[in-house]
């Protein structure tokens, strides 16, 4: 079947088989690599991507769902549009060190946004319950933590300005 | 995976003719079980009907006395929702702690009411709360819709279209969750009404239950302690990998108290 979507700013349609995962859609047809492919079993998070705006996993989205929304992969994230600056929340990552191997850093980075897009005021509490779906085996999550608490109030001061 | 057909009727009849005309057809709204159990190739269907495309499944009303919420409502909207915040805050407390935020984006109440996993967070708040299944066909009371594991009282070709809560005085949900899949290893639900307290168990046995000695002893008071000796019989519960009968059974005790202080909160 045919879908077209808009992925991280450009209108796309591409042909694909109703069973095709967004994952898959991603990686093997659009060449866009930076969504990972942990577990595939829905539950390490590192295929996160923003779905019309939500956090969705795109190992258990069916290419379907695209036809007529907003896709934004880890490859459109940024920082001020055309800056070639990172995203806030990446620099983040870099400042505080919330990544070992980086394997789960793209959906981190997706989920990490998505949570501070949606509650300013963000607690330590509010950051852990947020993580729950994105698993990381390097750092033991306290740098990640300290990262997204740092990237949400840089995406509110940016915001302020 | 494997191939399958795929349909996206516009209206409910159109739906329920498919499902019952296609052989090994599965509905599909937020795919949140559906698809990996097709991943894990425990299904197979030949086709999925997916039910995105139906209008006015989705959104929460305020009717006064009941709140509805439509079958493909995201268990998000019903989380961040001022409305379930409002008038049943145990509620939307128990849609915040199912799965995690990408679950919460795509799975609905729908998906998760029909597919009455053992161990799913909502039969419990539908339970608890005496809530009413409204389906394309016909409207069921929750005691009457819940047959244990992956059992409801739906039949073939019928839709869930809504759920319509009654508004408690107060309600609570307690979860101890399983730490990999978040699902309720012991989820208590209790909810006071003008004519009794209700007590909804999921995850300890095969189908989400109610508890009726908590029930009269919340009935009498409504305050932690009048659970707290009560102990239920380990008869049926589930002894798995996670946790024996009689440890579910200490837990359902132990979420049975903290229900009732987050209702009391």
């Amino acid at each position: 079947m045919q879908i077209s979507f808009t992925l991280n700013g450009r209108p796309t349609t591409v042909e694909a088989a109703p069973a095709t995962l967004v994952s898959e859609l991603l990686r093997e047809q659009l060449h866009l690599t930076g969504t990972h492919i942990g577990c595939d079993t829905s539950q390490c998070g590192a295929c996160v991507v923003h779905l019309d705006g939500l956090p969705v996993k795109s190992c258990t989205l069916l290419a379907p769902a695209l036809d007529g929304a907003t896709l934004l992969t880890i490859e459109g994230l940024q920082g001020a549009p055309g800056s070639n600056q990172m995203h806030p929340m990446q620099e983040a990552f870099r400042e505080h060190h919330g990544l070992q191997c980086g394997f789960c850093t793209p959906g981190m980075l997706m989920t990490a946004v998505a949570l501070a897009a949606e509650k300013p005021d963000l607690t330590e509490a509010d950051v852990r319950h947020g993580l729950e779906g994105n698993i990381c085996r390097c750092t033991g999550y306290q740098n990640i933590v300290i990262s997204v608490m740092a990237g949400a109030a840089a995406m509110n001061a940016a915001k302020g300005e | 995976m494997k191939p399958f057909a795929y349909h996206q009727p516009a209206r409910i009849p159109d739906a329920a003719k498919l499902l019952t005309s296609i052989e090994d057809s599965k509905l599909v709204a937020g795919g949140m079980t559906l698809i990996p159990t097709i991943k894990q190739r425990l299904a197979n269907p030949a086709a999925l009907i997916d039910l995105s495309k139906l209008g006015n499944l989705s959104g929460i009303t305020d009717d006064g006395a009941t709140v509805t919420i439509g079958a493909m409502t995201p268990h998000a909207v019903v989380a961040a929702s001022e409305l379930v915040q409002t008038k049943i805050p145990g509620l939307s407390a128990l849609a915040s702690m199912i799965g995690d935020p990408a679950v919460r984006s795509r799975g609905t109440i729908g998906g998760s009411v029909a597919n009455n996993d053992p161990a799913a967070d909502y039969p419990a708040g539908v339970l608890g709360l005496g809530a009413t299944i409204v389906t394309s066909t016909r409207q069921i009371a929750a005691d009457k819709f819940f047959l244990g594991l992956f059992e409801t009282a739906l039949e073939s070709g019928e839709i869930i279209t809504a759920i319509r809560f009654p508004v408690p005085l107060k309600a609570g949900y307690a979860k101890f969750k399983a730490p990999a899949s978040r699902y309720a290893l012991v989820g208590v639900f209790v909810a006071k009404f003008a004519d009794g307290v209700r007590v909804a168990v999921t995850g300890a046995g095969p189908g989400v239950f109610r508890v009726p000695p908590m029930e009269a002893s919340l009935s009498e008071n409504f305050d932690p302690t009048a659970v707290a000796a009560i102990r239920i019989d380990t008869d049926g519960l589930t002894s798995d990998i996670h946790a024996e009968a009689d440890y579910r059974a200490h837990l359902v005790t132990v979420m049975a108290k903290r229900a009732v202080e987050a209702a009391l909160s």
